[in-house]
């Protein structure tokens, strides 16, 4: 049987139509914020793309982003995608384990010199030797290393593999770093997010095959197709945050409303990414549509920079639709670059101590957190069948 | 005696490591080892214990969810918080599907693979295959011409060259018992699985805003708004879609995992006696109907 070479006929010997491979073209054009006159142009290129091989690691991860990426949300396109790349390791989903699965990860690097598409998912633990991390017998540091150096580009999924992520959070003893910190030089693209939006993986490899380049990018790696904005800005209740309309309790009736989450502590208006455009499992929602607030995740060094997550920042600076996180954020991506090379150093501690402000905050929500206007749940078998609160 | 290390271990979340001792071809001693630590308790010590649960569901994103619950519950649990009924039925709804939805990606997308022969099922005889699937299941999709046609779509990608993740298997290996009919049978719910999850576990975002590593549960309660008759809250549209994807949820259950799993477990029924340790295992019981969080008032005990 003649090899398949291409998307267009490897989908086509999967039962999708023509009809549908064009619908997925121009869903990525306007992912990647094309004009539409560009969807003939990337379905010829994605038709005519040869498989790239994919080698996926996972280092101190969650397979939150492995997981993110099988829901992909053009299913049948997701599931070719899976095959045309070619994703030759992938502890996660692969047949095979130990050495038979380590060689395929080493024949796919010998065969494809500078031809394969590195992922990684999870960060890079390189305290005491890497030992916080080992596959085969082997500090993951090094395979990183080793395969990234020989990689078409790196792709880092998620927070972790970003800047560290969640191991790199005040209190983490392993030295946890991001791909790009642990592959000096490498070419790599940051998609960070809690996990990442999979729309977002899908659109940065079909603009690399659409114009042969990788898509642009800010002074951190991400590509500004889907984290040049800030969330704020493409919020659906920033009506309400323009009005003053707030919600002020969980459950009480601006909650209801959709108003907006910015004095529960959203952090959306700090927040580079395209969350509320984009959303999750095929476009259903995201966390503020959902009633809660944003975490920051797609920000560097989030799970410290960011929490308290119930309280409110300090300030909203009046940014314009059009400022980049490169253009407000040059001084804090200095001070973000220090304080990850201080806490690589084990110098770096953060005050992470309850202080009072916080304690008199969770004194009050020790009282019952529902609107005063529900009756507290005293049902006397202690049901509370009759409340109709959230 | 020989020592076969097997390092990774692939197919499920984390990093493990088995070391075997081998005498006359049974294992005589076995050690296992995680191989990735990452501090998570180390890290939370210290916080505002109501952003802990947002840290504890990062323990694993395939059984994502999980760890948010039982976090958010001890805080409360600590603090003497009751949390509504609507919030206890959310979560109850997110935590039943987390269960439906990993128990299926367990068997076919984890799991299956050290059953089921994956070359073995281009051997299939299309017409033989319908007929098996017709005989365990009423599952519609279960034609001759539907079975060639996964057959077709399996010989092309083996035809390329590029296995992908099905690279170096065990194919062929004696150990591997179905049919080739059964793998046919197997592969296509496989791929069928596949979509399934996807879909269904979007009743996850319409209460979660997200999976994996939903997004809206707050000390107390949850951060979803219900109301029948609000455009922006989840509504009678969001809650009628959440029914229609429980339907089909339990069908697929039904019709596809049950006989399936019933079909492959009849061909190793030995396995069950391999490997057994201490054989009592702990259950604390799920799906609280009433705020008593005793054994009594779960759904399962």
């Amino acid at each position: 049987m003649a090899r398949q070479d291409g998307l267009y006929s490897a989908l086509l010997a999967h039962g999708i139509t023509r009809r549908d491979f064009l619908k997925f073209s121009a869903a990525m054009s306007a992912a990647l914020a094309l004009p539409a006159s560009y969807a003939p142009r990337v379905a010829a290129a994605v038709a005519a793309a040869p498989r790239i091989p994919v080698i996926w690691l996972e280092g101190q991860d969650c397979a939150g982003n492995t997981e993110a990426f099988l829901r992909a949300s053009h299913p049948t396109v997701a599931e070719l995608v899976l095959d045309t790349l070619s994703v030759d390791y992938h502890e996660t989903i692969m047949a095979a384990a130990g050495a038979q699965a380590e060689a395929a990860r080493l024949g796919t690097m010998k065969q494809y010199p500078n031809g394969y598409i590195a992922v990684v998912e999870g960060s890079v633990p390189v305290a005491d030797g890497g030992v916080y991390c080992t596959i085969g017998g082997k500090a993951f540091s090094q395979t990183v290393l080793e395969v990234c150096r020989g990689a078409l580009v790196t792709i880092a999924v998620g927070s972790c593999a970003f800047d560290g992520g969640l191991p790199a959070a005040a209190g983490g003893p392993t030295g946890a770093i991001g791909a790009g910190h642990a592959v000096p030089g490498a070419k790599v693209i940051n998609l960070p997010g809690c996990p990442m939006n999979v729309q977002n993986l899908t659109a940065t490899i079909v603009h690399f095959l659409t114009f042969k380049a990788w898509p642009a990018t800010d002074s951190m790696g991400r590509p500004l197709f889907a984290y040049g904005q800030l969330i704020h800005d493409q919020c659906e209740r920033r009506a309400h945050f323009e009005r003053g309309e707030y919600v002020l309790a969980w459950g009480d009736e601006a909650a209801r409303n959709g108003w907006c989450l910015y004095k529960m502590g959203c952090k959306g208006p700090e927040t580079y990414a395209n969350c509320p455009t984009a959303r999750f499992n095929d476009g259903t929602s995201w966390p503020v549509k959902s009633g809660h607030g944003c975490v920051g995740c797609t920000m560097p060094n989030f799970w410290d920079q960011m929490s308290p997550f119930y309280r409110r920042l300090p300030t909203v600076p009046p940014f314009a639709n059009d400022v980049t996180a490169d253009q407000v954020g040059l001084g804090l991506v200095a001070g973000v670059t220090a304080l990850t090379g201080l806490h690589a150093a084990g110098s770096y501690v953060r005050k992470r101590r309850m202080d009072a402000e916080a304690r008199a905050e969770l004194a009050a929500v020790s009282a019952p957190i529902a609107p005063p206007t529900v009756p507290s749940p005293t049902a006397p078998d202690g049901r509370a069948e009759g409340r109709t609160d959230q | 005696m020989t020592r076969i290390v097997v390092d990774p271990i692939t197919r499920i979340e984390g990093h493990l490591r088995i070391e075997v001792e081998v005498a006359n071809g049974v294992v005589s001693d076995a050690w296992s080892s995680g191989t990735m630590f990452r501090g998570l308790e180390l890290i939370l010590k210290g916080r505002d214990p109501r952003d802990a649960w947002v840290f504890a569901q990062r323990a694993c994103g395939v059984c994502t969810t999980v760890h948010a619950l039982a976090s958010v519950r001890s805080v409360e649990n600590a603090l003497g918080l009751r949390i509504p009924r609507n919030a206890r039925l959310v979560r109850n709804l997110i935590a039943g599907t987390q269960y439906v939805q990993d128990h299926v990606i367990h068997f076919y997308h984890l799991h299956a693979l050290d059953w089921v022969d994956v070359v073995s099922a281009l051997k299939a005889d299309p017409a033989a295959t319908a007929t098996l699937a017709q005989s365990i299941s009423d599952h519609p999709l279960s034609s001759a011409k539907y079975f060639k046609g996964v057959r077709d779509k399996l010989s092309t990608f083996v035809a390329s060259g590029q296995l992908g993740p099905f690279a170096n298997g065990y194919w062929g290996h004696p150990g591997y018992r179905l049919p080739p009919e059964a793998n046919l049978l197997a592969v296509a719910h496989y791929l069928e699985a596949l979509e399934w999850q996807r879909q269904v576990i979007r009743i996850h975002a319409l209460l979660g805003s997200k999976n994996p590593h939903p997004q809206t549960y707050v000390v107390g309660g949850m951060a979803l708004a219900l109301d029948p008759n609000s455009t922006t809250a989840l509504n009678a549209r969001g809650l009628s879609e959440i029914a229609e994807l429980i339907v089909e949820a339990q069908r697929f259950v039904d019709e596809v995992y049950i006989p399936d799993v019933l079909a492959v477990a009849g061909f190793y029924k030995d396995w069950a006696g391999i490997g057994k340790g201490i054989g009592n295992y702990m259950s604390y019981g799920e799906f609280p109907e009433d705020d008593s969080a005793q054994p009594s008032g779960f759904y399962l005990p």
